[in-house]
C-alpha cells in the first residue's frame, strides 16, 4: 500500500529534531506541522515574515493581516516574531533555518529540483523556494513517487526548468525513503506492501539498493 | 513639511503612464487597496509594477491587469490569478519572474543606497542566465541590482502626520522594503496620528523615507484562503 499523504508528512516529521527551525512548503509538507512528534519543539518559519507559525483559527477568528506564504489564515505560538521579507530571506540565505521541506514536480539523482514552471503551460512563479533551496542547510523533498501519469518523478535528469541545483538530500514518496547521495538515490525504506522491485519499476533515475530495505513503521 | 494628503486620488495624482510602480504586500496582505483602486479609477496605463503577486482576478492589482494597465509584471509567484496567467501565455504582458528572496533584497538594496547585491538563489537556474556569477568562500553567487522606482506604494497600520509608520503582523512584509526604495513614497494607513503620538521605538519605516500619507477608510482586507480548524466542544 502506497502512502497517504498524510503518511508522507508523519514520515517526514520523524526527521525532526529538537530546536529545529522549519520551513515548510505549500502542500503534503505543510501537513508535516500536524505530526510533529512528543517532546520535540520546533519553530516554524513562515517566509512571508513570521517565526513561530502556530495552527489554523478557529472559525470566526480570522485574522486577514496574519496568513503564512501559503496565503492561509493562520495563528502565532507564544515566543513568535514578525519581520519584513529582506530579513525573512535573510535568516533563510545565512543558513539559521535548519530543515526546509517541499514539494516538487522532478528531482534528479544528482540532487536536483524543478518545481516552478512546466513551459508553455504552468507559469506560476518561483516564489521562495529558490532562495530556500539555494540556502537550506538541509532539504526534503515531500511528493508522490510517480506524476499523474504514471512517469516516475525520480529522473537522470531533470526536464523541467530547474528551481535549484545539487540540493536536495532526502526524498520522502508515497514509496519510498531515499537518501540523495553522489552515487544516485539510495533506498532507505519501503512503504508497508510496497516491494522493492515496484521502487525500481517506478524510479527512472540510478537506484542504489544495499542490503534488507525496511518497510516504514507506522 | 506637510507629508498629508486627503485620500488616494491626491497621493497618486501625478502617476503617469509609463510609471515604474513598487506595490506592497503579500498575496492579498498589506495591500495599498485604496491607492489601487484610485490607480484603477485614473487609468493609467503602461505601468510597470514591481509587486510579489498579481492579485486575484477581482482584487489587488488583479484589477489593474484586467483594465491592461500594466504592461510589465516582476513578481515572485502569481499562481492566484487567471487573468495574469492568460495574459502572460498570450504574450500579452511582459513579465520578470524572480526569486522572492531576491525580489525583497533589490528593493532592500535600493532602500540602502547599494547598487546591487549577491544571492545565491537562481544559480544554474535559467534565473542565472546573462547574470554576473561570482564565487566566494566555495559557492557561487548571482549579481542582482537595486530596482529603481519612480513611486513606492505600501501600506501600514498605523502612521503619523511625519510619514513614520508601523505594520501590523504579516502584512509588514514587503511594505518596509519598498518604503525605502521609491523616488516617491506613497503610504496608506488605517490610523493617521499627530507626530508624537507614536512610540519611536516601535517605528518600522522612519517618516524620511515617506513623501506622501493619509489615511484610508473601510478597508476591505481580502481573505485570499480562509482556513480554519473546528472548536472541540
Amino acid at each position: 500500500m502506497a502512502l497517504t499523504k498524510e503518511q508522507i508528512a508523519q514520515r517526514i516529521a520523524r526527521e525532526l529534531k529538537d530546536g529545529f527551525y522549519v520551513n515548510l512548503g505549500i502542500g503534503i509538507p505543510t501537513l508535516v506541522a500536524n505530526y510533529i512528534p512528543e517532546g520535540i519543539n520546533v519553530v516554524l518559519q513562515s517566509e512571508n515574515g513570521l517565526l513561530g507559525m502556530g495552527p489554523f483559527p478557529f472559525e470566526g477568528e480570522e485574522d486577514p493581516d496574519l496568513i503564512n506564504a501559503g496565503k492561509q489564515t493562520i495563528t502565532t505560538v507564544p515566543g513568535s516574531a514578525f519581520f519584513d521579507s529582506a530579513m525573512s530571506f535573510g535568516m533563510i540565505r545565512a543558513g539559521k533555518v535548519d530543515l526546509t521541506v517541499l514539494g516538487a514536480m522532478e528531482v534528479s539523482e544528482e540532487g536536483d529540483i524543478a518545481n516552478w514552471k512546466i513551459p508553455g503551460k504552468m507559469v506560476k512563479g518561483m516564489g521562495g523556494a529558490m532562495d530556500l533551496v539555494a540556502s537550506a542547510k538541509n532539504i526534503i523533498v515531500a511528493m508522490m513517487h510517480s506524476n499523474p501519469k504514471g512517469e516516475s518523478k525520480l529522473l537522470p535528469r531533470c526536464t523541467l526548468p530547474l528551481t535549484g541545483v545539487k540540493c536536495v538530500k532526502k526524498i520522502i514518496t508515497d514509496m519510498a525513503v531515499l537518501d540523495v547521495t553522489d552515487k544516485g538515490f539510495k533506498l532507505l525504506e519501503r512503504a508497508p506492501g510496497v516491494s522493492v522491485d515496484d521502487i525500481k519499476a517506478r524510479t527512472s533515475g540510478k537506484l542504489i539498493i544495499e542490503g534488507d530495505i525496511p518497510e516504514i513503521q507506522f | 513639511m506637510n507629508k498629508v494628503v486627503a485620500d488616494a486620488n491626491e497621493a497618486i495624482h501625478d502617476i503617469q503612464d509609463g510609471a515604474i510602480l513598487m506595490l506592497g504586500g503579500f498575496g492579498l496582505c498589506g495591500i495599498p487597496e485604496k491607492c489601487i483602486a484610485a490607480l484603477v479609477a485614473k487609468g493609467v496605463m503602461q505601468l510597470t509594477c514591481i509587486s510579489n503577486n498579481a492579485g486575484i482576478d477581482d482584487f489587488g492589482v488583479g484589477l489593474m491587469l484586467r483594465q491592461k494597465q500594466v504592461k510589465k509584471m516582476i513578481s515572485s509567484y502569481v499562481g492566484e490569478n487567471a487573468e495574469f496567467e492568460r495574459q502572460l501565455l498570450s504574450g500579452e504582458l511582459e513579465v520578470e519572474l524572480i526569486p522572492q528572496g531576491t525580489l525583497a533584497t533589490r528593493c532592500m538594496a535600493a532602500g540602502y543606497g547599494m547598487p546591487a547585491v549577491y544571492t545565491p538563489a537562481g544559480v544554474g537556474t535559467e534565473v542565472a542566465e546573462g547574470k554576473e556569477v561570482r564565487h566566494f568562500n566555495g559557492k557561487d553567487y548571482l549579481l542582482e541590482y537595486a530596482f529603481q522606482a519612480d513611486f513606492a506604494i505600501v501600506k501600514a497600520w498605523k502612521g503619523d502626520t511625519d510619514g513614520n509608520l508601523i505594520y501590523k503582523e504579516t502584512a509588514r512584509n514587503f511594505n518596509p522594503l519598498m518604503a525605502m526604495a521609491g523616488k516617491t513614497t506613497i503610504a496608506e494607513v488605517e490610523e493617521l496620528v499627530p507626530a508624537g503620538k507614536l512610540d519611536p521605538d516601535a517605528i518600522h519605516t522612519p517618516g524620511i523615507y515617506v513623501h506622501r500619507i493619509f489615511q484610508g477608510t473601510g478597508y476591505e482586507k481580502r481573505i485570499e484562503q480562509k482556513t480554519v480548524r473546528k472548536k472541540h466542544p
